[in-house]
């Protein structure tokens, strides 16, 4: 089998800022009208000049550090000279030479065991506007332009050609979303957070790259569709050329965009209007703001709270999920919490393609746990009442009542199992008789009669005893 | 015709009881009357807006009722920014430049926007798209550039004071043809904040008044640190009057030597009247002098050629109303809207900064950079200003020089400033065949008030003998 | 030496449509201009590059949102918009 060496360039938005890389506009533009998030300087009017945000270049220290990287002691910022409609310059404000930090790594699992993706580099830079067209790109006649999104901070990180396949890719993009998230410079969830341009070729061949995968799923796709492309050339004898293309989310496929020659050049030189940063006089800074990152946190859930390795991984892989195991877990069992968390709550988030931050609040789980504990309802119940909450909403012990899922009062139980025993007497000397099986169609009798509100386990418990009484009786 | 309205004149006029309207109401009659081509635009309404409200007593300031023009490179809130393009010609600003918002704040009233070279690339004015300027000396002949409109207009009094720009000359140039004052701050000093840029590195808004005192009243208001230029410091100016009489002087020998003779002659004219004041001088040499000019270009080009990249016709600016593709789009946008000049320095920027062009073109010219900051450096040590003609020759005629490189030799004096980032006074010394010779008088970075000090007295025994 | 075709490959790097006719009269100036600029050539490689002449670093503001233009503002020098949008030209 032909060997994959795959290379990511990962652009990550600083989305979690309150305002853009180089001007003050606020970055909460999403779901907002087009062109209302601008200013002359993020809209490229001359004479506007761009002022650095240091909150971003602190973000993108603490990412660095949190990444292992290496901070340098002076960063430049350079323009990257190329025309686009979504540009507003004519430029884009990036780093080239002096960026931000080099090296680093982000340790990953791999089906062989954990892997480090090594690092090349990590820079800043500002991102461009977005098109869009009336129809496709290939038909409209004309594009149109929102620059809500130009001049939001990005954070370019750049990985070696180490990744080796689609599913390290995108265990490496979900792990590094686990830590930015950790920053909280950074929320995945929203539209264009994480855009990524690959490096793809076989041993031997020549490298293409795929540019403007936008989603996480995209990854996976892109990458084999273009390893399987490059697999046929191969086959049929014809030489992989060096190009970028793009990537049809649409249709997941992979379109020649430009082979080398026509290569661009992007004519980098160092941005006059901004002066030179020397990142690591802000370390000091910005080193206690870093909270503890994935990997501490799941030793510690480890140790803390006695957990199993899978439920520590799964409940650290999203902040929001270990915050909020951690707060159940304050008051509930934490083996309880953790198996409610990680297993059921996310498999139901799963089922629905809902992300954890769209999850109800922690006091809600923890009232329900808290009925489950004394048996108020059944696991069955508890279930019942979490898919509600999600699917609608709505507080959980008013659920239970309205669902009438209350576990049922032991001494009416104890009723049905009388009545039960005395209606079914052919079951019960079956039982008496030796075919215990028959205890359980006793127990779906006293279940039907309570429409499944009394907890299976005290109705096989009190049947027990009292066909135990029978027997003694008759005998 | 030469004559300049100081600020004191006016004040004097506003003493005697006039109205501002009437005041302003007059220059902009003579700014319509003139023969000389200087405005672009007239900002009529909103100038008799401003004065009326400082008859009413809204507003003072220490520009209070001071009639302002401005270089159209320096963006207006409302009113028509053009840079002296086509591409730019129905441009209007959302926002003011730091500048503008430091004069409307002490009362300054602005009538106009001035006449330039195209993005500021010329040293004439005669590649604005709006035809050039003329001389007020000689109507035959340029004013000078980039901010030519802006001298000639100070010269012809339709203005008293007017702001320019200076990238590698562009307002001392204007201000020695023009036999004005015109100063070049320190980099840094004056924030560039809506000045359109040409070339972000060496470039500085300019005061330009008709004699010493008046350009530095204008350097004091627009001075001062900008949060919205990352560039500017914290700093500020004020002018106070000193003792020149122990400067000591050192005259560049490389930027007399090779000028035009009858500059020559007026410059040492000016010099030796120094010396009869009791002013010492010594001459120096600048050994890094030929390299300046080069290195100039490659810079200012290879920023332009980036600058100039966002008019495309999409936002703002010249458009064409067909549908096409977008290459073929911006490409015809920019070969309609672009004259010569501005054409020939973006395709020479995009040379020099084109892959395998970069070491040998760009960090070079940083290189020279270097040296020439290194040489300034070492003669400041034993000097407190540097003297030299500003131009090389008398003011030319329109149309007489067609040879891009040799009127990019006609910077060879004022760009070694730009590129040290220095300050620079160009004051009136002297007349040659009626036409005026400026000196430039260079100083320390910061050190403005030094070289208009030296600049007031060539003002005072020299000029106005 | 320079030739026709890179006089128009920066032109097409600086998105500049140019005629036969321009092609020659900027390719005459070209060589003119480049020859001049060759002086540097002796110009030493071991001194340091000035990338920026003043001598400061670590330039910074907070992050704080500020106002924005509003839309008719952003829209008033379009040549073509529509629906709030940029109306630009086609991409293909």
């Amino acid at each position: 089998m032909e060997e994959v060496i795959i290379g990511l360039e990962v652009h990550v938005q600083l989305n979690l800022l309150k305002s853009k890389l180089f001007c003050q506009c606020p970055t909460d533009y999403h779901n907002s009208e087009p062109n209302t998030h601008v200013c002359p300087i993020c809209l490229g009017l001359p004479g506007a000049m761009p002022v650095i945000n240091r909150k971003a270049v602190e973000a993108g220290i603490a990412v660095a550090m949190a990444l292992n990287a290496e901070i340098q002691e002076k960063t430049l910022f350079y323009r990257k000279n190329y025309f686009y409609p979504d540009l507003p310059r004519g430029f884009q404000i990036s780093q080239y030479d002096f960026p931000l930090a080099y090296g680093g790594y982000v340790t990953i699992e791999t089906d062989s065991g954990e892997k480090k993706v090594t690092l090349k580099r990590i820079h800043m830079e500002e991102d461009p506007g977005r098109l869009t067209y009336p129809g496709t790109i290939d038909t409209a006649r004309y594009s149109l332009i929102d620059y809500n999104r130009s001049g939001m901070p990005l954070l370019e990180i750049v990985t070696e050609p180490v990744i080796s396949s689609p599913k390290e890719a995108r265990s490496f993009l979900n792990k590094l979303r686990t830590i930015l998230e950790y920053l909280g410079v950074f929320d995945g969830s929203l539209e264009g957070a994480m855009r990524v341009d690959a490096n793809i070729s076989l041993k031997g061949g020549a490298r293409a790259e795929v540019k403007n995968i936008s989603s996480y799923k995209g990854v996976e796709k892109a990458l084999s569709f273009e390893i399987t492309r490059q697999k046929n050339l191969l086959k049929r004898g014809i030489m992989v050329e060096m190009e970028t293309r793009h990537f049809d989310e649409a249709r997941g496929v992979t379109i020649s965009l430009r082979t080398k020659e026509e290569e661009q050049d992007y004519r980098y030189f160092p941005e006059p209007d901004l002066p030179p940063m020397e990142p690591r006089s802000l370390i000091p800074d910005v080193k206690d703001t870093i909270p503890e990152l994935p990997d501490a946190k799941r030793r510690r859930f480890m140790e803390e709270y006695g957990i199993s390795d899978y439920f520590a991984k799964v409940l650290t892989s999203e902040i929001r999920m270990a915050d909020y195991f951690e707060k159940v877990a304050k008051v509930i069992d934490p083996g309880l919490a953790a198996t409610w968390i990680a297993d059921i709550l996310k498999g139901e988030l799963n089922y629905r393609d809902m992300e954890f931050s769209e999850v109800f609040e922690a006091e809600k789980l923890i009232q329900v746990l808290k009925l489950l504990a004394v048996k108020k309802i059944t696991e069955k119940g508890a279930v019942k009442v979490i898919r509600v909450m999600l699917d609608e909403g709505g507080d959980p012990l008013k659920i239970v009542r309205r669902l009438d899922l209350m576990v049922m009062d032991l001494s009416e139980v104890e009723r049905l199992c009388d009545e039960v025993i005395e209606e079914n007497s052919q079951a019960v000397s079956d039982y008496i008789s030796g075919r215990k099986e028959a205890l359980n169609y006793l127990v779906g009798q006293v279940m039907k009669k309570s429409r499944g509100k009394a907890d299976p386990g005290e109705t096989n418990r009190i049947l027990i005893r009292k066909l135990k009484e029978r027997e003694k009786d008759s005998s | 015709m030469f004559n300049p309205i100081s600020v004191s004149e006016v004040r004097e006029r506003y003493s005697q009881g006039e109205s501002c309207y009437d005041v302003i109401s007059e220059f902009l009659e003579k700014i319509k009357d003139s023969r000389l081509n200087t405005f672009i635009s007239i900002s009529e309404n909103e100038a008799l807006a401003m004065a009326e409200k400082i008859d009413k007593g809204k507003l003072s300031g220490r520009l209070k009722g001071i009639p302002v023009s401005i270089k159209d490179a320096i963006s207006t809130r409302g009113i028509r920014t053009t840079c002296g393009s086509k591409i730019l010609e129905n441009y209007v600003p959302p926002f003011d430049a730091h500048v503008i918002e430091r004069i409307k704040a002490e009362g300054g009233i602005i009538i106009g926007k001035t006449n330039m070279d195209e993005f500021c690339m010329g040293t004439t004015t005669e590649t604005s798209y709006f035809g050039p300027s003329k001389n007020p000396w000689d109507e035959s002949r340029v004013p000078g550039g980039s901010s030519g409109g802006s001298a000639a207009s100070i010269a012809e009094g339709s203005s008293v004071l007017s702001l320019g720009s200076d990238t590698g000359g562009s307002v001392r140039c204007p201000a020695a043809f023009c036999g004005v004052v015109g100063i070049k701050p320190t980099y840094g000093l004056v924030s560039r904040y809506g000045l359109i840029p040409y070339a972000n590195s060496l470039e500085q808004i300019g005061p330009i008044a008709s004699n010493v005192k008046d350009a530095a009243l204008l350097l004091e208001i627009i001075a001062g640190k900008d949060y919205r230029d990352s560039t500017s410091v914290e700093k500020t100016f004020e002018f106070k009057l000193m003792d020149v009489s122990k400067v000591r002087i050192g005259i560049i020998r490389e930027m007399i030597e090779k000028v035009d003779e009858k500059v020559q002659k007026e410059t040492w004219r000016a010099i030796n009247k120094l010396e009869e004041l009791g002013m010492n001088y010594e001459e120096v040499s600048l050994p890094m002098m030929d390299y300046t000019l080069a290195a100039y270009y490659i810079l200012a080009m290879s920023e332009a050629s980036s600058n100039l990249s966002r008019y495309d016709g999409v936002r703002y600016g010249y458009h064409i109303e067909k549908e096409m593709n977008w290459n073929t789009y911006f490409s015809k946008v920019r070969a309609e809207g672009f004259g010569d000049e501005v054409k020939r320095r973006i395709l020479l920027g995009t040379y020099a900064l084109s892959a395998g062009y970069y070491g040998k073109y760009y960090l070079k010219a940083l290189r020279v950079r270097n040296l020439i900051i290194q040489a300034f450096n070492k003669l400041f040590e034993r000097y407190d200003v540097l003297l030299a003609p500003t131009m090389p020759t008398l003011p030319f005629r329109i149309g007489e020089i067609q040879d891009p490189l040799s009127m990019y030799l006609m910077d060879i004096n004022t760009v070694p400033v730009n590129l040290a980032g220095l300050p620079a006074v160009s004051v009136p010394a002297g007349l040659n065949n009626g036409l005026p010779v400026g000196l430039q008088i260079i100083g320390k970075p910061f050190d403005e008030n030094m070289i208009l000090n030296v600049a007031l007295k060539v003002e005072e025994e020299v000029w106005k003998r | 030496m320079i030739t026709d075709e890179q006089i128009r490959h920066v032109a097409k790097l600086a998105r500049i449509e140019l005629k036969d006719d321009e092609v020659a009269v900027f390719r005459e100036h070209f060589e003119k201009i480049l020859d001049y600029f060759g002086m540097l050539d002796s110009v030493e490689e071991n001194i340091e590059p000035v990338f920026h002449v003043l001598d400061i670093c670590n330039v910074f503001r907070d992050d704080v949102p500020g106002e924005c233009l509003n839309q008719e503002e952003v829209m008033a020098n379009a040549p073509k918009t529509e629906k709030g949008y940029f109306r630009g030209p086609r991409i293909v």
